[in-house]
């Protein structure tokens, strides 16, 4: 009951900022209310017990991806005026490409058995991810590092060529 | 099967709690010892003419701030002008959730702790400077708006030296929760502050910038940036901001104790008391630190974070590794 009540809070929470995010003429606004958003994520992951995927969750994309974002909405010339106003052309094709998505999505979830998973939940995660990153996933983990090692040097690149 | 009424009452009932203990003592008391400590610090006396030695000035202050009107600026963003200011107080609030106070008993004296304990805690960390930033945004003053990009790139920057010194913690104790790292340390050389010494100084001086205190409080700068984010704000929401600053101090204080000064244990006196006097010999050191040290620059101050904090962070929890492997 409780959990079902959470369930419901927190998927509204998340869908109504949500529409913000996209809705909103106010480009910081926007960026804004994808706190909510991922917060309400957030909360979610603790309904099914990925206590530390929420916490993770907050750290990377809330205290560090909206941040990011704000900050270079900031910096740019016409981001930092409140009366700033922006404007969006490609509404009908957004709203398409998303209902598209989403019929593919339930189609998927509701064609797909879901069979109860084995063996009982582990009571703390962290360690079950992390020994998961460092054996059988250890490629993709590794793989992954990688990419995001070129990433931080292609922007170094950037960065530096413009002075 | 969890009780929910009862789990939600006993939230709200905590949340009080905690907030007023966050109010009197970290805000109200921190202020006073503050201006005392400075005072001390600089030769002078301090605040002295509002009872006894001084010690109802910051009363006064506060209720001088409840009177005052609140003033919201013709051109500011009006709904995230006044967001703001509690974003950053409720951040400040929800990190003494997994902050171990002491014992009674057989109970460890702690909101909750959590088996993610000091994710938890760098994540609400992070959660302020969201505060900040549309603060000084929505203030559309550029001082404000200075203030809070300087605090965004600060804040960012000293997160990760914070949370390599976390993580060093965390494979030393095998674990995140707050109350096992405090019993993971046994006596005085068990203490994390021996064994994880190079983390116990980066997490000092990135929780000294993570709180934008001296010689880190470029977003505040009174002398360049007049207050920087808050410049525009006036009464209460002026002083909500003042309690996230000084409740987020105080979990600072409280974490570092937690993590490096064996948190409540201590010979003699009661655990709650011990935990206290380490809480405020890491306050008085921040304080100490404060009025000692000018301003760094703001190139200064990233240089120390991605240069030196950063690398050595990275290299001490190799060989924190290493340790514990071999």
């Amino acid at each position: 009951m409780g959990q079902l009540a959470a369930f419901i809070i927190l998927s509204i929470v998340t869908l109504a900022s949500a529409v913000v995010v996209v809705g909103s003429k106010n480009i910081v606004r926007s960026a804004l209310s994808l706190i909510p958003t991922l917060l309400g994520i957030a909360g979610l992951y603790i309904l099914l017990h990925a206590e530390y995927v929420a916490g993770i969750q907050v750290l990377i994309y809330i205290g560090a991806i909206t941040v990011l974002i704000l900050f270079v909405i900031m910096l740019t010339e016409q981001g930092t005026g409140a009366r700033f106003r922006q404007v969006n052309e490609q509404v009908l094709a957004g709203v398409l490409a998303a209902a598209v998505l989403a019929v593919l999505l339930m189609a998927v979830f509701f064609g797909t058995t879901w069979a109860p998973g084995p063996g009982a939940l582990p009571q703390y995660t962290a360690p079950a991810i992390g020994s998961t990153f460092l054996s059988s996933a250890i490629l993709i983990f590794i793989v992954t590092s990688f990419v995001l090692l070129v990433a931080l040097m292609g922007a170094i690149v950037i960065a530096r060529r413009e002075r | 099967m969890v009780n929910w009424p009862l789990e939600i009452v006993k939230a709200g009932l905590l949340a009080v709690v905690i907030f007023t203990f966050m109010a009197i003592v970290g805000a109200m008391f921190g202020v006073l010892l503050e201006r005392k400590v400075g005072g001390w610090i600089q030769a002078r006396l301090g605040p002295k003419h509002v009872g006894p030695q001084g010690l109802l000035q910051t009363v006064a202050d506060t209720v001088k701030l409840l009177q005052k009107e609140h003033i919201t600026p013709r051109a500011a963003d009006v709904a995230i002008f006044n967001t703001a200011p509690l974003i950053v107080a409720v951040a400040g609030l929800m990190s003494w959730i997994v902050i171990p106070f002491g014992t009674l008993g057989d109970r460890v004296l702690i909101v909750r702790d959590l088996n993610i304990g000091i994710v938890f805690f760098a994540a609400m960390g992070s959660v302020t400077v969201i505060g900040i930033l549309a603060g000084g945004w929505a203030s559309n003053n550029k001082y404000s708006l200075l203030g809070g990009l300087r605090s965004a790139s600060q804040m960012i920057s000293y997160e990760l030296p914070l949370a390599m010194a976390l993580i060093a913690v965390a494979m030393e104790a095998g674990t995140l929760s707050t109350v096992g790292i405090v019993n993971a340390q046994e006596g005085w050389l068990g203490s994390f502050a021996f064994r994880q010494f190079p983390a116990f100084v980066i997490f000092l001086i990135s929780a000294t910038a993570e709180v934008n205190r001296v010689p880190f409080d470029l977003p505040e700068a009174e002398s360049e940036l007049v207050a920087g984010y808050f410049s525009e704000y006036t009464g209460m929401r002026f002083a909500l901001f003042q309690l996230g600053e000084y409740g987020e101090m105080f979990a600072m204080a409280a974490m570092t104790t937690t993590l490096f000064l064996g948190g409540w244990r201590g010979p003699l006196l009661p655990p709650l008391v011990w935990f206290l006097l380490k809480m405020y010999a890491v306050v008085f050191f921040l304080m100490w630190v404060r009025w000692t040290y000018p301003r760094f620059r703001l190139d200064q101050l990233l240089n120390l974070s991605w240069k030196v904090l950063l690398p050595a962070g990275l290299v001490w929890i190799l060989i924190t590794g290493y340790r514990i492997t071999f």
